[in-house]
């Protein structure tokens, strides 16, 4: 084990040097709405919008970019290939090719844009209280886009996100995006093309294998950035995250903006972190059931319609920080120092090196991080933390002491909590519960899971009803695990290791973080530096203290330690649960498909048994990531035949690992050093022993 | 004194002067600046700028728009005023250190020599910025300890005889117009440096007709070449910028490119035979044909050897019959983008006039500022018209625009032809024919810009050029990126106030062009502004490379670029120059450590 102490105390005191978290200034936040409910909506609908634009830019229209895609050497390049190796003609190929832009382009027009900023300000003023975004972000993003093109990277928690983040450009006069969509959106007849001409552009959901439309995706999204047409917005994250917490990122359309910089096309570009977090998601109930299996409705008009009854709910405040923009071509110096492009002409379709992979990832993490660092947290967030851990009923005056106690540390870690000024706690907590009825309520002076119709039912629809409600509330404590994962990962490691040496920790930590590498955001490679920052800001918050080659909690830290493992739990018994279900229950290889129903199932009867109370493990994502994981680790071996993917399990080291999360372990735990290095076997046993006292 | 003879030498045994043979050329030129003393920028009693002397067509020319645009371009006033020292102090100059033997040997061969302190310092440096600068405020480390003037190859053979014999270094120096760096003398070199002085060495020793060939001494200087060849009815229509200064050998040793190469091709195309002087020995061909099959082509191992091999004493040359006919002229586009596209069709029809270049916008502007008073109110009338033509009528936008000026050589007839033909391309990219004048103006601002130097260098303004070649896909990125790094890089810098940084497409080839930048900023309130003028070149560069540009089309890698040698060539290919440089000089007798 290469971790000599001098390298620990370097790189500590890097990252205390980083880690002024919480002094860290963060913008005044200012209510959109507050207007809006105070003047017209057809005069701001009407009103003269003359936004700023990128200094090189000569104003096109949406048809001049297609005409100008398909006409591209890079287009060209690929049509005549096909051509050649179908022997086809090209201008069938090239008809192909309008076909797909076609399907894909938008066009956008401000007269869409106008009805749009009418329709959302009535809706939104019906759904939100306020919608509070930083100015000076705004001011930021003016003029960064006038200096170079942008790409805004918001999170994504809900289909509110974009309509928002455009209606927000327009209020502030800054230049509407265009907007990478999924194809789905198409399937929603008028919306879909309404939103085309918002300037939303649409991509097939998978399309590795299709070279042409590769070509056209890349170059339509590529010639909009070059030019500097209009701001290019994406998900990091590719999809909205049904649990609130952030996804890990998706690099292929990153890679695709990227380009243009890397290649010297353009001289920079800005990558803008955006956080929007809401203080109640309006898809909240819909994520639940979808994480229980129960299908997603497909996007269409008319469900929408029926959706028109949320209306009439409340759905709180929005928080819209947007970050400071971050020039690419600064994290690219001295990283990316050769020059790749170089000897190939530019416009050929070049697979990037390892190592532009690998910085597009770092790119990707970073990113995401960021956008993690300014998402704002709701009072109503510690609240649904604290409630978790004291199921089925708290004291209401006990909540709000530890709610209190919890924003407190909150802060310690970084976290960025908007706690309306002079608010009381008790204020707080009530407003949050009043907001979230659907999910928790006040009986008796205690606060208890809202699981209405729970007593009559039969056993499985308490337990599904229960999941509903823990599902839903813990979405809300979501928010919280990325600003906690690296402290908690170190308190998760102490109790399991029971060593108070560093080293002894370290690996325990570093295990983990591999372990829940699909489940939280980590930027790659650096464990070290994480393990040190979570020891950095329990010493902060004196859980625990540090010395050369020793770790103690203290007295006054055993509380925070527990809080913290206790918060990570359902995760440590959910991966239990799910490798365990791997090791014993499957044999052969198997599909996602027949995965999630078989997990599901078999924690589904843990749980009417009473064996479990991890009701979390009945979620999908957790399933998924938890499969993606052993995938990484070596454990479960991905297979494609015929167009389905398979997973095959390595029984072997599978039994070893889930023997590591499973109570007691036979005896034969070497068995599983095959594959699995000495490191890792020794961090499975601090694992073993200190399950035995999480779980107690 | 006592010191002095305790280093081998008593005072008298230091004349003053030897002899030194280019005495009289050398008092022509400036010692602190560039060309010739008479020629120079300076403003009139009444504030006007003035360009002195009659060397240059611009000579006692009133150029009234041009401190205005000195004032506006770089934020500089005529009130903060820098002085350079008024001459040499020869008391700072480090002291020549030379061993007897090789004096007496060097007396016997009857081979002028000279270590007199200014000549001496004369031949120390290019005329980099940093070089500049130190004439005008310092004093450099290190500098040859004695001057030699050879006036034949024998002499050269048996100047570096001596050389190898007393283990001395030898620096070759021409015309010294380097900008690379490549003059200035390794700090750490112990042994004596000898500056061997090519000058002496300027006859044309044959004309052959029948073959269009002349064999020349390496030492002559481009304008003498031209001039004593014009006599007989030839030129060899080399003309690097540099040309009035720069000499033959030079162009050799660093694969010079002159501006008309569309016509006569750059150095490696016309020469037909290289002799050159190696500790090991001389190096030469059997015979002075076209082209040959033996081998790697040795000339290319001594054409931008930069002084590391050996001295290139006898070069022949092709030569042609002094053209008929030549004209200027000048083509408006409306942007920069343009421009490029028709440079690039011109190049594709391969009907490049004998030199075309697309300047810039700040370029252009920069051109126009060195607009002379008009003599009469009816040109001034005329060029109001123009001007009204072309961006009201037009639509061009002043700031925007861009010019590309051409030179053409030939037949009168086959030059009006040629004319008709770029001039229909530049129709279809928009562009507007605009005289003869805009273009021999553009073709005058490359041979004062470096006295613009010199008087920027008096007003704070310190600037320089660099320049680089391209594939054409990648022209314009690189000259948009690389204009706008150096803006960038002065305001990380804390430099106060906006830099001029242009650009011109100067040369264009089959697959690429040459692009030449000028940069220049207002060093008022930075305390190292050399330092911060390196940073930001070496950014510059940095950027070049990344947008896939060369090291250097012609000014050559000097010390000045070496860092990015392996980059540029591989290690393989480094590794075969070295040892190209081991064989021939094992014992690194050419030390000027220059390349490699």
């Amino acid at each position: 084990m290469a971790l000599s102490s001098c390298s620990l105390s370097h790189s500590f005191f890097i990252c205390s040097q980083q880690k002024e978290l919480t002094s860290k200034k963060r913008d005044e936040f200012e209510d959109i709405l507050e207007e809006r409910r105070l003047s017209s909506d057809l005069r701001y609908a009407m009103k003269c919008y003359t936004p700023v634009i990128y200094k090189g830019l000569s104003p096109c229209k949406p048809n001049a970019i297609k005409s100008a895609v398909l006409q591209s050497e890079q287009v060209q390049y690929v049509i005549k290939q096909l051509a050649k190796e179908m022997g086809e003609s090209p201008d069938i190929i090239q008809e192909e090719a309008m076909e797909i832009l076609d399907e894909m382009g938008h066009s956008m027009q401000l007269g869409a844009v106008r009805f749009f900023a009418f329709t959302l300000s009535k809706i939104f003023k019906q759904l939100f209280q306020r919608v509070c975004v930083n100015e000076e972000g705004m001011q930021r993003l003016q003029h960064a886009i006038q200096e170079h093109p942008v790409v805004l990277l918001p999170s994504h928690r809900s289909y509110v996100d974009f309509l928002m983040l455009s209606y927000l450009l327009y209020t502030y006069d800054l230049a509407l995006p265009v907007i990478a969509a999924g194809i789905d959106f198409l399937g929603m007849k008028i919306v879909g093309e309404l939103l085309r001409r918002a300037g939303a552009f649409f991509m097939r959901r998978s399309f590795g294998g299709n070279r042409l439309y590769w070509a056209v995706f890349s170059e339509y999204v590529k010639t909009m950035l070059r030019s500097g047409y209009a701001p290019i917005e994406f998900f990091l994250e590719g999809t909205r995250s049904r649990t609130a917490k952030t996804l890990t990122p998706k690099f292929g359309l990153l890679s695709i903006v990227m380009e243009p910089f890397l290649k010297r096309e353009v001289f920079d570009t800005y990558l803008v972190p955006i956080s929007i977090s809401y203080e109640r998601i309006l898809e909240e109930s819909l994520y639940a059931y979808e994480l229980l299996g129960v299908p997603k409705p497909k996007e269409s008009t008319s469900g929408l319609l029926k959706a028109r009854r949320i209306l009439s709910d409340n759905f709180g405040t929005i928080h819209i920080y947007v970050g400071q923009p971050v020039s690419l071509r600064t994290l690219a110096s001295g990283r990316i120092n050769r020059c790749p492009y170089n000897l190939v002409p530019r416009h050929l379709p070049q697979k990037p090196s390892e190592d532009i992979q690998e910085f597009v990832s770092d790119v990707a993490y970073k990113m995401e991080l960021l956008q993690i660092e300014n998402m704002v947290l709701s009072p109503w967030v510690l609240v649904a933390a604290i409630l978790l851990q004291n199921l089925p009923a708290m004291d209401f005056e006990l909540l709000i002491e530890k709610t209190l106690w919890l924003k407190g540390l909150t802060q310690t870690f970084g976290g960025f909590i908007e706690w309306p000024d002079n608010l009381c706690a008790r204020k707080a907590v009530l407003s949050g519960l009043t907001l979230h009825a659907n999910i928790a309520r006040l009986v008796d002076g205690h606060v208890v899971l809202n699981d209405k119709g729970l007593e009559d039912g039969a056993v499985g629809e308490i337990v599904f009803k229960r999941a509903l409600a823990i599902l839903m509330c813990a979405t809300y404590r979501n928010q919280l695990l990325n600003v906690f994962v690296r402290p908690s990962l170190v308190a998760v490691a102490l109790q399991m290791t029971r060593s108070f040496r560093k080293e002894e920790v370290y690996s325990c930590f570093s295990f983990l973080r591999d372990v829940f590498s699909d489940e939280f955001i980590f930027f790659p490679g650096i464990s070290l530096k994480d393990f040190e920052e979570g020891c950095f800001l329990l010493t902060k918050c004196d859980a625990i203290q540090t010395s050369q080659q020793e770790i103690y909690p203290t007295d006054k830290g055993s509380v925070i330690v527990s809080f913290l493992s206790a918060m990570f739990k359902p995760f440590v018994e959910g991966y239990q649960l799910i490798f365990r279900y791997l090791s014993k229950e499957t044999k052969e290889a198997f599909t996602e498909k027949q995965l999630i129903p078989g997990v599901r199932n078999f924690v589904f009867q843990l749980l009417e048994k009473g064996n479990t109370q991890c009701y979390e493990a009945l979620s999908s994502d957790m399933q998924k990531n938890a499969l993606a994981a052993l995938v990484q680790l070596g454990a479960v071996k991905k297979k494609k035949i015929v167009e389905t993917l398979l997973w095959d399990p390595a029984t072997k080291f599978l039994n070893s690992l889930a023997g590591c999360f499973c109570l007691p372990l036979p005896f034969g735990f070497q068995s599983f050093s095959q594959g699995f290095d000495k490191q890792r076997e020794q961090s499975c046993l601090f694992l073993i022993e200190g399950l035995l006292c999480v779980l107690e | 004194m006592l010191f002095l003879q305790f280093l081998g030498f008593g005072f008298f045994d230091f004349p003053k002067y030897i002899l030194n043979p280019n005495a009289s050329e050398q008092e022509l030129l400036k010692w602190n600046g560039w060309g010739y003393n008479d020629s120079k920028f300076i403003f009139n009693k009444k504030g006007q700028a003035e360009f002195t002397g009659k060397r240059y067509r611009l000579g006692g020319m009133v150029l009234p728009t041009f401190k205005e645009w000195i004032e506006k371009t770089f934020g500089a006033s005529l009130e903060h005023k820098t002085t350079s020292r008024a001459s040499l102090n020869v008391n700072d100059v480090p002291p020549s250190i030379v061993n007897e033997e090789f004096l007496q040997d060097l007396r016997a061969t009857k081979i002028s020599y000279s270590q007199d302190a200014e000549d001496r310092v004369f031949r120390a440096h290019g005329h980099c910025l940093h070089e500049i600068f130190v004439l005008r405020e310092g004093m450099f480390k290190r500098i040859p300890d004695i001057v030699v003037w050879p006036v034949c190859h024998e002499d050269v053979v048996k100047i570096v005889e001596l050389a190898c014999k007393h283990n001395l270094c030898i620096i070759p120096f021409g015309g010294g117009t380097s900008v690379s760096s490549a003059l200035e003398c390794p700090e750490e070199e112990k042994r004596t440096i000898v500056s061997l002085d090519t000058s002496q060495m300027n006859r044309i020793l044959w004309i052959d007709e029948k073959n269009l060939t002349a064999c020349v001494e390496a030492g002559i200087v481009g304008q003498d070449l031209e001039k004593q060849l014009a006599e007989s009815g030839f030129c060899t229509g080399h003309e690097p910028d540099s040309m009035e200064f720069s000499s033959l050998g030079g162009w050799v040793a660093t694969r010079a490119s002159g501006m008309k190469k569309n016509i006569y091709g750059n150095i490696e195309d016309l020469v037909i035979h290289i002799k050159m002087v190696t500790p090991r020995g001389i190096v030469e061909k059997n015979c002075q044909v076209p082209r040959m099959s033996t081998g790697p082509d040795i000339h290319h191992f001594i054409m931008g050897s930069e002084g590391t091999l050996g001295v290139v004493t006898e070069v022949t040359i092709k030569i042609r019959p002094v053209p008929e006919y030549q004209k200027y002229g000048s083509v408006v586009f409306p942007n920069f983008e343009r421009g490029v596209a028709c440079l690039r069709e011109v190049a594709k029809q391969r009907c490049a006039p004998a030199s075309i270049r697309l300047v810039d916008n700040a370029q252009f502007q920069f051109g126009h500022a060195l607009k002379p008073q008009v003599a009469s109110i009816f040109t001034s009338f005329l060029d109001g018209l123009k001007k009204f033509y072309i961006t009201k009528f037009k639509g061009f936008d002043p700031n925007i625009l861009c010019v590309a000026t051409l030179l053409f050589e030939g037949d009168r007839e086959k030059v009006l032809q040629h004319e008709k033909q770029v001039y229909d391309i530049a129709t279809k990219f928009g562009g507007l024919a605009a005289g003869e004048d805009n273009g021999q103006r553009g073709y005058m601002l490359t041979f004062v810009i470096a006295y613009i130097r010199d008087l920027g260098l008096d007003y704070y303004v310190i600037g320089e050029s660099f320049e680089t070649s391209v594939p054409w896909d990648r022209v314009l990125d690189l000259c948009r990126n690389v204009k706008e790094r150096i803006v960038r890089e002065c305001k990380e810098k804390g430099v106060q106030f906006a830099p001029l940084s242009t650009c011109r497409v100067t040369q264009t080839y089959d697959a690429g062009a040459c692009v030449y930048f000028y940069f220049a900023f207002n060093y008022r309130g930075i305390s190292d502004p050399i330092h911060v003028y390196e940073q930001i070149e070496r950014a510059a560069r940095e950027e070049i490379l990344a947008n896939g540009g060369s090291l250097s089309h012609h000014h050559g890698v000097g010390k000045l670029r070496k860092r990015w040698m392996k980059e540029s060539i591989s290690d393989v290919g480094l590794g075969m120059l070295r040892s190209v440089k081991e064989y021939v000089d094992p014992n690194n007798i050419f030390g000027n450590k220059n390349l490699l």
